[in-house]
């Protein structure tokens, strides 16, 4: 599915590939243990998956090791992940007994580096007890942290403060701690099947395939069946554009049957969409890539109207396809998109309905906004400036604190 | 026969590290008490870190500030004037810190209720880790310069034009500086140094440079008998 790091340089420019390569160069050799609690499934992993092989491609060593527990240690880091996301949720002692034994099974089999530790979310936090002497360790939270039930982060704060530093994927994650806080974003890979260009032919297959005109404006959706991804409000927004603008409406989301509550959800939206021929409610397995990836293509206009949101990469996706896109001012998503540069930032369902209608109406504008947001993209939400970014973490853990850095002596300014 | 520069341009790369401060501001009143005593490396990332980030829009979106006031807390009036603070006229941070708060104090002092940004919507306040680094481009004439300047990445250009000059003190451009002293063309370095790069998109000032260098060059060659 992807190449080597060269073949980013199509999207981003041969600068930023030399740029990561000089990087490179001066971690040549440094030592970087991953370390998360899943080696399938999940964003984390997907992330690992592809930046492992292009961080030792440019000279790091780079390993990825999975932390292991039972389902009574996930059922308590499932509890914890909640309550970091805000659900009112408390850690008993048993609870707390729980992760510490579980910490300490995995601290006797697992070989801990001496150099960089990159410890990814809450479940191994606590490895940090066994420290090996002048390692350096990050903390890298890929959760929403903005309102976190209080005894949840109490508990996780009291590991997290023994880091060198910790990562967030947005700035209002930040939370009052005693250590350098950097914000890395989460990024897409422009050569995976979700993102790759398709062939016209491919596109119109698969909307045709669901019922969709190729030849009518298409609004689109794409998100889980989740309240927190508001499709009702999306239903209700398009209906107030629908009647004075020609469009069908495509809420489209991965498959509900594991989740009683995404399936509640996908019922309540199959019931509001009955009857009305021109919204349709789609699911799809998560393996379907390439279709998601057809479905943007086709669109003419996507919504992400989350009322919550951890980083929202259905945005930059979209994005990157050159969409006009229309999204919740929630979460991560003011990162990707500046409100009537790159997109539109809504809070409401009648202020979606009215961007729905004027970028209907406005095909040049929203022409604008797709083209603005797919470079603002390219600069920033691509794979390759994850991998830079990661790359310049390592290399700042030898110099916390600082803000001036001069990689080789001091620049002469050319003078 | 062009004139060679005893010491070759090294053109370096900038590339940063954004970091969380943990500070906020909900409204007016907040952001200027926080950008009084915020260290200049936040101001800095504040009014330039769009310049690379958002380096193909045109128009530009103003600095941070000025797009918040606008759009999130619909101060447009403030904004606009946020917006049209003249970055290039200041020598140093601290000094263009200054007048960002001296125009939101103003502002202040004739406003009598302060609205609140949305919950979610706050103004948060980040810094930056500032990496430099030399790039495998150089320099030794002009020539050897506009061709090095085709080929290195946006932060480049960024770091030698704004960056050099602002943050870490400098008086001039190193472009201009380095033109002047080792190629001896002031006329070159003067045009340089006239343009006001927060005009211009990254790659719009590529090809402005570029342009300057092929008058120059043509000039030159026309001006010989």
């Amino acid at each position: 599915m992807t190449g080597g790091l060269d073949a980013y340089a199509p999207f981003v420019g041969t600068g930023t590939i030399e740029e990561i390569r000089l990087l490179g160069d001066r971690l040549r050799g440094r030592r970087v243990q991953n370390i998360n609690s899943t080696a399938v499934g999940g964003g984390v992993a997907e992330i690992l998956n592809r930046l492992i092989p292009l961080l030792r491609e440019v000279g790091v060593d780079a390993r990825w090791d999975v932390m292991k527990g039972g389902d009574e240690f996930f059922a308590v880091t499932k509890a914890i992940h909640n309550g970091l996301h805000g659900q009112a949720v408390t850690l008993g002692e048993h609870d707390v007994e729980v992760f510490r034994e579980t910490t300490e099974q995995n601290l006797r089999s697992l070989s801990l580096c001496d150099d960089i530790v990159f410890i990814h979310d809450p479940q191994p936090a606590g490895l940090i007890l066994k420290r090996p002497p002048g390692s350096h360790w990050i903390w890298r939270c890929h959760i929403d942290l903005s309102g976190p039930a209080p005894s949840v982060w109490d508990f996780v704060r009291s590991w997290v403060e023994r880091y060198d530093a910790a990562v967030f994927s947005a700035p209002q994650f930040a939370r009052a701690l005693p250590l350098d806080q950097v914000l890395i974003s989460p990024s897409i890979d422009p050569l995976a099947d979700k993102n790759r260009e398709l062939d016209a032919r491919t596109i119109e297959t698969v909307v045709t395939g669901l019922g969709i005109d190729p030849s009518r404006p298409l609004v689109t959706q794409v998100s889980r069946f989740d309240r927190l991804k508001d499709p009702l409000g999306v239903i209700e927004a398009f209906r107030l554009a629908h009647q004075y603008n020609d469009a069908q409406l495509l809420l489209v989301g991965g498959s509900a049957t594991d989740d009683p509550e995404g399936r509640e959800v996908l019922a309540e939206c199959r019931e509001r969409a009955a009857g009305d021929p021109d919204i349709h409610v789609v699911e799809l397995p998560p393996t379907a890539n390439v279709e998601i990836n057809a479905i943007q293509r086709a669109s003419t206009v996507i919504l992400q109207k989350s009322l919550r949101e951890g980083f929202g990469l259905t945005v930059s996706e979209a994005l990157w396809k050159a969409k006009p896109v229309i999204a919740g001012a929630v979460g991560g998503i003011p990162l990707q998109i500046t409100h009537k540069y790159s997109g539109i930032l809504t809070h409401t369902v009648e202020g979606t309905a009215y961007w729905i209608k004027q970028l209907l109406n406005a095909p040049e504008f929203a022409r604008r906004l797709g083209e603005n947001g797919r470079e603002h993209v390219r600069q920033n939400f691509l794979l390759t400036r994850h991998l830079r970014d990661y790359m310049l973490l390592f290399l700042y853990l030898g110099h916390l604190g600082q803000n001036l850095i001069a990689l080789d002596g001091r620049p002469n300014g050319g003078a | 026969m062009p004139t060679v520069a005893r010491d070759p341009f090294r053109f370096w790369t900038r590339l940063t590290l954004t970091k969380l401060t943990g500070r906020r501001a909900a409204d007016l009143a907040e952001l200027v008490e926080h950008l009084r005593t915020m260290p200049p490396s936040v101001v800095f990332h504040h009014t330039h870190h769009f310049l690379v980030q958002h380096q193909h829009l045109s128009p530009e979106p103003p600095n941070d500030f000025a797009f918040w006031v606008s759009n999130v807390l619909q101060e447009e009036q403030l904004g606009e004037r946020l917006a049209a603070i003249d970055t290039i006229q200041f020598g140093s941070l601290h000094e263009l810190r200054d007048r960002i708060v001296g125009v939101i104090d103003q502002y202040l002092e004739h406003r009598k209720e302060l609205r609140t940004a949305p919950v979610g919507e706050e103004f948060h306040f980040m810094d930056a880790a500032s990496f430099t680094l030399p790039t495998q481009h150089h320099a030794r004439t002009l020539e050897e310069f506009a061709d090095a300047l085709r080929h290195v990445g946006s932060a480049t250009i960024a770091y030698h034009l704004f960056e050099a000059r602002l943050r870490v003190g400098g008086d001039d451009n190193d472009f201009s500086r380095w033109l002047e002293h080792e190629l001896d063309e002031s006329d070159l370095a003067r045009a340089i140094r006239r343009l006001d790069p927060y005009t211009h998109t990254m790659e719009g000032l590529r090809q402005r440079l570029l342009l300057l260098i092929e008058r120059r060059t043509a000039s030159g060659v026309e001006a010989r008998p």
